[in-house]
């Protein structure tokens, strides 16, 4: 018998949750070696994913389904595809990376802390491997909690309340739409084919007619556009970000934004194949205006992490419309971004938080010419900046060629458009940078600033290995999400040639 | 001319003997027991509790009509007398130390908690509207008097007074529906007959409506939902806490069961006429109900408030009247019984000496000083937002699911956004409790046993039926088959 990869990894931090529950709550340092412990352990577990994964199928591996309620046809089904390789990858890798960023950072409520990240850390990976709308739901919603407390907690004193209440409230809005739509989807396509089930794998091609496709499309992609944040659904994730515990931000960008972003890939497009195409102007449009408006905002920006977070904002609209070209290398480099958005950000987010924590302040004027007193945070902070904007040889390169490329072949105008985001991109980091880097030491707080220690290298090396690694020879991740794109391109272009009925005769049906 | 007395057997309404006797041997145990010897009448409606919850479950399975064809003996009356047993028994289990505090662990509270319980238990049951009014007036007095336990406090009095008069109101306006239904029916009050009498070309149609309309007065009182709410906030705010979660929990259910049998069983064939009346009523109670609940700083008036919202989501159950929607009302309503008596506790420990703490600003700094309490209560709190994995969320799936298949899909949207509405307030108490420092000290606060057994128990049964809704979807699912309509 096969062990159950996915359901050790789902609920292997949960029994960890528990298991710290039990802890002396005193014993900061027992805390967080036992949380270290706990999520290095998770990562060697999902160590088989990558080596058994075969990736010259598209099909659902590492499959496991038990009845959950099967009155109601819903079940515990998990499996993976290359689409969630990557991410469950991503996730597991930089939960130690997260733990040991923790380690001088937050010093009170050590150990509701560390629960709450094991339990963030099980929603994240369940709702990467749920191949049923309703478990997929759950985790969808659990995950929602801890980050909700993360933020709250150990945030930023000053807003921290709003920028936790503002998350939640806008992520359930979205999520709530959603839930209705997964309703209608599920008592439709039982009326249509008898079987009522939430099974996603069958509820693919369904026939659906255009108008119903059309609604729910906007109510699945209103949940995860609020989620990636696009553009105009975006105001809560500066905020988020902002207020966010440095790990908490890291997390947040790294993993709980590519949920929206894989939403889009393995719910909305795939079950609503014709509405996505209907759409794809619609949201490459609003793809190239985060691109462009996430850029612009960024430059302005006083806080080096409101800074970090706008740039997400741009970075994740060409994962969109990479994603909204429907082509190889498009949907390609919108999966490869996805990962890279996620090294790259997250080692800036907590580049920033380690200088936070030495200065308590993050605005860009009060630093300056910090590469004398820190020379390896000078060199590790160089790299992912240029990781960030796309410098050949380092990842986020890669992802964004592959973007426009694709997005040329599909339309050229969103690609002109979308690439004058690269300039600026290098325009924001570069300038930072320079602010903050170098030039003579103007505040003299910050002449004798300590540089990295041993532990905070160690954070870094690992990111900066698939910083170069993805940017160097990206077929090792391309080859594993290849034959899942291919076979998602091609189920696109058999929906552009399928008609479906537009008739909007049974719309009464609806009260 | 001859009298035949029908055939009947006690047995069927076992559970009712049971509670009554209990009561009675309470009063009698108390009137010869050496006087400030209180501790057998809690301990004695424990008993009759789990002897009535036995006697239901041997009565699971049977069907059928008893006592001249007055009462119902079948799963669905059984699955709510085992949501009154569950109710009435955490109820018994929170009060102890509350009403040892204000000096007021009398046996006659147990005994009417119990009288209250029968009542409930034959609105659940009865196949007649006769004994619909039976029921509800038994359940109604004992609360009555209950709400207006502490004599000396002037809130309690104005809750007591408040609910009699307006309640009395209500039971009016029910038996004038009735009346009506009499004469338009052409005579007859038991529920399986009334539909046949009613379908088919009926003259008296307007009467009929009139007389639905009537029926839905008195119900929508008890189940305080908008426009018949006024007296929630005030009775719940005033009446003693754990009055405040009996009613909260069991009269409503019992209103529900009733509400749900008569409307499914009584007026299939009127469908339309008061589904839309029921959609305008459901959305203002869920609105109205969530929208205030955010300005409440006492936290009993935060709950009532909230209570009339949960009122809302359930009538959506029923208006969807189908199979899934009389599942997903008694789904719910455990769930509800579950997390709202959770949370009731919580309020009483944390309230403590004479209701001190009801503020909801008390509850800052909770949970750096009380984990476990804070811990619970969060549950509750989201449980009652209706966020997974508790009882609560898959209670509001069911009830937005069953609203969809009926095709009601924006009386669907408009519930989720009033759950975004009440996340809002919900929140707020975890917020408090987590993210602000206590405005003073919060002083120790004394777990008494029966509560925090309460609260473990209900916190574990939220996750578990949670997690697990299948077993409960089963029983329900058994339960509704009764409704030829759905």
């Amino acid at each position: 018998m096969q062990l159950p990869i996915l359901s050790i990894l789902v609920f292997f931090p949960m029994l960890g949750a528990v298991l710290l529950a039990f802890l002396d709550r005193k014993n900061h340092k027992l805390l967080k070696q036992v949380t270290l412990g706990l999520s290095l352990a998770e990562f060697v577990f999902s160590l088989p994913l990558w080596f058994r994964f075969n990736s010259e199928t598209a099909a659902m591996q590492f499959v496991e389904r038990y009845n959950w309620l099967p009155q109601y046809g819903i079940s515990y089904y998990v499996g993976i595809d290359g689409f969630s390789l990557l991410l469950i990858m991503l996730s597991t890798f930089l939960t130690p990376i997260c733990v040991l960023a923790t380690w001088t950072d937050i010093q009170h409520r050590v150990k509701e802390f560390m629960i709450c990240l094991l339990t963030l850390m099980a929603g994240m990976l369940g709702v990467f491997v749920s191949l049923d709308l309703f478990l997929f739901y759950v985790f969808w919603e659990v995950m929602l909690i801890p980050m909700y407390l993360l933020i709250g907690i150990w945030g930023n004193p000053a807003r921290r309340v709003y920028a936790a209440i503002k998350f939640f409230l806008f992520t359930m809005f979205g999520s709530l739409l959603m839930l209705v739509a997964i309703l209608v989807l599920y008592f439709y396509a039982g009326k249509t084919t008898g079987v009522y089930t939430f099974d996603l794998l069958k509820l693919y091609g369904q026939n659906i007619p255009f108008h119903l496709q059309f609604w729910m499309f906007l109510a699945f992609g209103l949940a995860f556009a609020i989620k990636v944040p696009m553009f105009p659904f975006h105001t809560w994730l500066p905020d988020a970000h902002t207020e966010a515990p440095t790990v908490g931000s890291v997390i947040l960008a790294a993993v709980l934004l590519k949920m929206g972003t894989y939403g889009f890939l393995r719910f909305n497009m795939p079950l609503f194949p014709q509405a996505a195409l209907y759409f794809v102007p619609l949201f490459s449009v609003l793809a190239v205006i985060g691109i462009v408006y996430g850029a612009l905002v960024s430059m302005v920006q006083k806080d080096l992490k409101r800074l970090v977070a706008f740039s997400s904002v741009s970075h994740l609209g060409f994962v969109m419309l990479g994603l909204f070209t429907f082509n190889m290398p498009g949907v390609q480099g919108g999966i490869i971004q996805m990962i890279n958005h996620g090294l790259s950000t997250g080692a800036l987010f907590l580049i920033v938080g380690m200088v936070y924590e030495r200065r308590h302040t993050r605005l860009i004027a009060d630093f300056g010419g910090l590469s004398t007193p820190m020379p390896i945070y000078a060199t590790i902070f160089m790299i992912v900046t240029l990781s960030s904007i796309g410098l050949p040889g380092l990842n986020g390169f890669v992802g964004e060629f592959l973007i426009l490329l694709g997005a040329f072949k599909a339309n050229m105008l969103y690609a002109i458009i979308a690439a004058t985001g690269v300039i600026f991109a290098a325009c924001y980091m570069l300038w930072m940078f320079q602010r903050v880097m170098f030039g003579e030491v103007t505040n003299e707080k910050n002449k004798d600033l300590k540089d990295l220690s041993c532990r905070e290298i160690a954070i870094f090396l690992p990111l900066l290995l698939f910083i170069v690694w993805i940017g160097v020879y990206p077929n090792t991740f391309l080859n594993k999400t290849k034959a899942s794109t291919q076979n998602f391109v091609t189920m696109m272009e058999k929906a552009k040639a399928t008609q479906v009925s537009l008739s909007h005769e049974d719309k009464g049906e609806a009260r | 001319m001859t009298l035949t007395i029908p055939s009947f057997s006690l047995v069927s309404i076992g559970p009712w003997i049971t509670l009554s006797v209990t009561a009675i041997l309470i009063l009698l145990a108390d009137a010869l027991s050496p006087k400030g010897n209180r501790t057998a009448a809690p301990v004695l409606a424990l008993l009759g509790l789990a002897v009535a919850g036995f006697q239901t479950y041997c009565l699971w399975g049977k069907g059928g009509l008893d006592f001249a064809r007055m009462v119902y003996v079948d799963n669905f009356s059984c699955f709510f007398y085992l949501i009154f047993i569950l109710g009435t028994a955490l109820t018994v289990l929170i009060s102890l130390q509350y009403l040892k505090d204000y000096d007021k662990n009398l046996a006659e509270y147990y005994a009417l908690l119990l009288f209250a319980t029968v009542g409930m238990m034959i609105m659940a049951a009865s196949a007649h509207l006769i004994m619909i009014f039976l029921g509800l007036e038994i359940m109604s007095i004992a609360v009555y008097v209950l709400a207006g336990l502490f004599r000396e406090d002037a809130r309690s009095n104005e809750a007591a007074l408040k609910y009699l008069i307006l309640g009395a109101f209500a039971s009016t306006f029910l038996l004038y529906g009735m009346a009506m239904l009499y004469g338009s029916s052409g005579g007859t009050l038991f529920l399986s007959d009334l539909a046949k009498h009613l379908a088919g070309e009926n003259l008296l149609k307007p009467l009929t409506l009139l007389a639905i309309a009537l029926l839905l007065v008195g119900f929508g009182f008890k189940v305080a939902s908008v426009p018949f709410h006024m007296w929630t906030p005030d009775v719940y705010e005033g009446a003693p806490t754990s009055i405040t979660a009996f009613m909260a929990v069991g009269v409503k259910a019992a209103a529900f069961a009733a509400f749900a049998r008569v409307f499914f069983l009584a007026f299939p064939g009127f469908k339309p006429d008061w589904q839309i009346v029921l959609w305008v009523l459901a959305v203002a109670t869920m609105t109205l109900g969530n929208v205030v609940a955010i300005a409440q700083t006492n936290i009993k008036r935060m709950l009532a408030y909230s209570s009339i919202a949960h009122a809302g989501y359930l009538l959506v159950a029923i208006i969807a009247a189908n199979q899934l929607g009389a599942v997903s009302l008694m789904y719910y309503l455990v769930a509800y019984t579950l997390m709202n008596l959770g949370a009731f506790g919580v309020v009483i420990l944390v309230g403590r000496k004479k209701d001190s703490y009801l503020s909801i600003y008390d509850y800052a700094g909770l949970g750096a000083q009380h984990p476990g309490l804070a811990a619970a209560m969060a549950l509750f709190m989201f449980a009652l937002a209706g966020i997974p994995p508790t009882a609560g969320f898959v209670g509001k799936f069911y009830i937005f699911s069953a609203a969809v298949q009926a095709g009601y899909i924006w009386l669907a949207i408009i519930g989720v956004m009033n759950s975004l509405v009440s996340v809002y307030y919900y929140l707020r108490i975890t917020v408090l409790m987590y993210m602000k420092p206590a405005e003073a000290d919060l002083g120790p606060i004394t777990f008494a046993p029966a509560v925090t057994a309460t609260l473990l128990l209900t916190a574990a049964g939220v996750l578990l039926i949670g997690v697990f809704p299948g077993f409960l979807y089963n029983l329900a699912m058994n339960s509704v088959k009764i409704f030829p309509g759905l």
